[in-house]
């Protein structure tokens, strides 16, 4: 399979031992896992990708509760392990670290029934900070483990913001959870709902029109938040002119997605079928006309940032992060693409046959690259959104009808949203219920990324660390 | 430097002079007219959060999301009048006829007038209200104008703003959050979830007993709420002038 979205009817049911086998055989031809889960209904299901092509496959639950952990082969699906475990209580064997990713484990009776990794070492210290952070941000705890300043094991604690997503999707008609789909993560509203949108057009057999809107949309949420990045590691190292700077102009792109749809997140915007709200031939002018000038203040902001000699003396150099642990990891979106690896759903999966793009990388892996990239691709977004209302229809149709879920399908969506790499997934009975329904964030594996690079690298030196990758807590707590 | 000093030329004077009198962009959905002759029922079964009741629209479930307005523009229209707070849970909801917020109690006989310090807590939300409350500090809203600060120590706060629905995993440290807070200390609620638990309203997930103990001094409705409306209904909630 290549298309994106696309479905399946009746995948086959594999024994166990087959499916393994497959598996390996995948990652052994270079596919790494977009997801790997349990379902209810006692089945396992994995969705492989390579640049492209991607492969399904079904199996029941192994035998005896435990398997040999696909972790040893390929890290990519620690994280798949340790929720599995935790949701089903199948035990991979061998699996590196099986820690609960949003509630607790078996046997265990709450989520903070939870004992740290510690160390009886007296050269080592420990810091614990949060859930609840100095500023205005998401609950996460993180336990630093620390030989004088500098950080020897950064143990991040999730699971705060946890609400039951999957289940509520399940509650009730799933074509009108678009408010739902906008909730999974509020900063990536679009990816998100797109996602979702895209999914159960999938499920009702049709294909809305409004793919020019829709990457309008998405491109515009992608350059709000690189500003957003950019306001805020300006802040963190102190350049004050930076964090208002980018703030500012935040503000402005925002402001547009709500002269659109009457909301800076883009909430609303997207529906099932098409879009609830199109762009009009005076609004394009608008947009076209206040992007330009975006273009240039944010040249004219980021130049001047990135030869702050201040700036570039913390940025540089700091929290690297390798290759080799960006693929292995599996790693997506700015967290991969900043450490040179060339992955991008817009350019692996696209979403209509003509589009080609190419994805921006830098090879440093660095804050310093992490910046640098998300101003590169601002810029990249703001061109592709121009260069849509060069050539869109203005005017999209109002919403088809979606009709009724197709019976027995399984049915997967994939987007690059800000941060990277969304998956979606979901499953309809014999009369066309949702059976279940799955959400891969791509934080869920990019915050190994922060642990990784904070060791060896001065506590001091977490908070730019942290707002470099800036991963969602919601979007990885579901 | 010359490049810097080109940046911030060019940026100009981009604060709203007065955050409580700017007129908002006419998309914006505000203060919704709901008319006499609406079907609250029917728009109750249309509502994807059942936020209509048989006495009016009730704004702390409200997510804007615009579904019964088009639908039935000739039955609910939403102004862009982005003074939505309220004081009381019962003043949120709108009646068929109603054109503006009642106005809103004042705290403190004048003690916070210039000065104000929140400690806020994130609990289960989507991080869009928490980005919302961090944008009213920014250059275009500035909510710091009027001497109100959000603050890194619970000590050093005179209110807690609550943003999402309190994920049970969060209950607790908001307590303890809470419980830091020197008396007298104030309750604010920011965003249909922390007012009512929003979208996820139904999920097991979510442990409000907090709320059972702890009556809020202050509802600021939206999904998320605009830092115009944060603005607006703290200024008014501290007696400003």
């Amino acid at each position: 399979m290549t298309r994106n979205p696309f479905s399946v009817q009746n995948p086959d049911q594999l024994e166990f031992l087959e499916f393994s086998e497959r598996l390996s055989r995948l990652i052994a031809a270079g596919y790494s896992p977009l997801h790997y889960f349990g379902t209810p209904q006692g089945l396992l299901y994995s969705i492989m990708g390579k640049s492209g092509s991607l492969e399904l496959l079904c199996s029941v639950f192994p035998t005896g509760g435990s398997y040999p952990a696909f972790s040893q082969k390929i890290l990519a699906f620690t994280m798949f392990e340790r929720l599995l475990y935790e949701e089903y209580g199948i035990k991979p064997e061998g699996h590196p670290w099986l820690k609960a990713v949003r509630k607790h484990l078996p046997g265990q009776d709450q989520h903070s029934d939870y004992e740290f990794l510690a160390s009886e070492s007296p050269a080592l210290h420990e810091v614990g900070v949060g859930p609840v952070h100095a500023g205005v941000i998401e609950p996460g705890h993180f336990r630093f483990i620390c030989k004088g300043e500098i950080v020897e094991h950064l143990e991040i604690q999730l699971g705060y913001q946890h609400r039951g997503v999957e289940e509520l999707m399940l509650k009730g008609d799933i074509t009108r959870k678009c408010s739902l789909a906008e909730s999974i993560a509020g900063d990536t509203a679009i990816g998100h709902n797109l996602a979702y949108c895209l999914l159960i057009e999938e499920l009702c057999g049709i294909k809305a029109s409004a793919t020019g809107t829709r990457n309008i949309a998405l491109e515009l949420e992608r350059v709000a938040m690189h500003l957003a990045d950019l306001s805020a590691l300006a802040a963190d190292v102190a350049y004050i002119m930076g964090q208002n700077l980018f703030a500012a102009l935040r503000t402005t792109v925002i402001n547009s997605s709500l002269a659109i749809c009457g909301s800076r997140f883009g909430k609303r915007w997207l529906c099932p079928g098409g879009v609830n709200y199109s762009i009009s031939t005076a609004q394009a002018e608008v947009l076209r006309k206040t992007l330009q000038g975006v273009e240039t203040q944010i040249i004219d902001c980021a130049e001047a940032m990135f030869a702050n000699s201040s700036v570039l003396s913390r940025f540089d150099d700091t929290g690297k992060l390798k290759f080799e642990d960006a693929v292995s990891l599996g790693l997506t979106g700015i967290t991969a693409k900043a450490s040179g690896v060339m992955a991008d759903a817009r350019m692996d999966y696209p979403l209509d046959d003509e589009s080609i793009f190419i994805p921006l990388t830098e090879n440093a892996g660095d804050v310093y690259a992490r910046a640098h990239l998300r101003y590169k691709e601002a810029l990249q977004s703001l061109k592709l959104v121009l260069s849509e209302l060069d050539k869109r229809d203005l005017d999209d149709p109002l919403p088809q009808e979606l009709g009724k879920p197709r019976p027995d399908t399984i049915a997967c969506s994939i987007v690059e949203g800000w941060r990277g790499c969304i998956v979606h997934m979901a499953k309809t009975d014999a009369i066309g219920k949702v059976e279940w329904y799955k959400i891969v964030d791509p934080s869920l594996m990019n915050w190994q990324a922060l642990a990784l690079v904070m060791r060896g690298t001065g506590i001091s030196d977490f908070p730019i660390c942290n707002k470099s990758f800036d991963l969602s807590y919601c979007g990885s707590d579901l | 430097m010359f490049d810097l000093i080109k940046a911030r030329a060019r940026h100009g004077y981009q604060a709203i002079p007065d955050p409580l009198t700017v007129s908002i962009h006419e998309k914006f959905p505000g203060r919704p007219d709901l008319s006499d002759k609406a079907d609250l029922s029917e728009l109750n079964i249309l509502c994807p959060n059942s936020a209509f009741t048989d006495r009016g629209l009730d704004l702390g479930k409200c997510l804007f999301c615009g579904l019964c307005e088009r639908e039935h523009p000739d039955w609910i229209q939403f102004n862009p009048d982005f003074k939505l707070a309220a004081d009381s849970r019962e003043k949120l909801i709108i009646a068929p006829g109603q054109t503006r917020m009642p106005e809103i109690a004042a705290i403190g006989n004048g003690v916070f007038k210039r000065s104000f310090a929140m400690r806020n807590v994130s609990a289960g939300g989507c991080n869009a209200c928490e980005l919302e409350l961090g944008a009213s500090t920014n250059v275009n809203f500035d909510i710091l104008r009027y001497g109100v600060e959000i603050v890194a120590s619970p000590r050093h706060a005179d209110a807690l703003i609550l943003t999402g629905p309190i994920s049970k995993h969060m209950a607790e440290a908001l307590c303890d959050t809470w419980q830091a807070i020197p008396k007298p200390k104030f309750l604010i609620l920011c965003g249909a979830c922390a007012i009512s638990g929003g979208i996820f309203a139904a999920s097991s997930e979510l442990d409000r007993g907090f709320l059972k103990h702890w009556q809020a001094c202050l509802y600021i409705p939206g999904c998320p709420a605009h830092p115009l409306s944060i603005v607006h209904g703290i200024h008014q909630l501290m007696g400003a002038k």
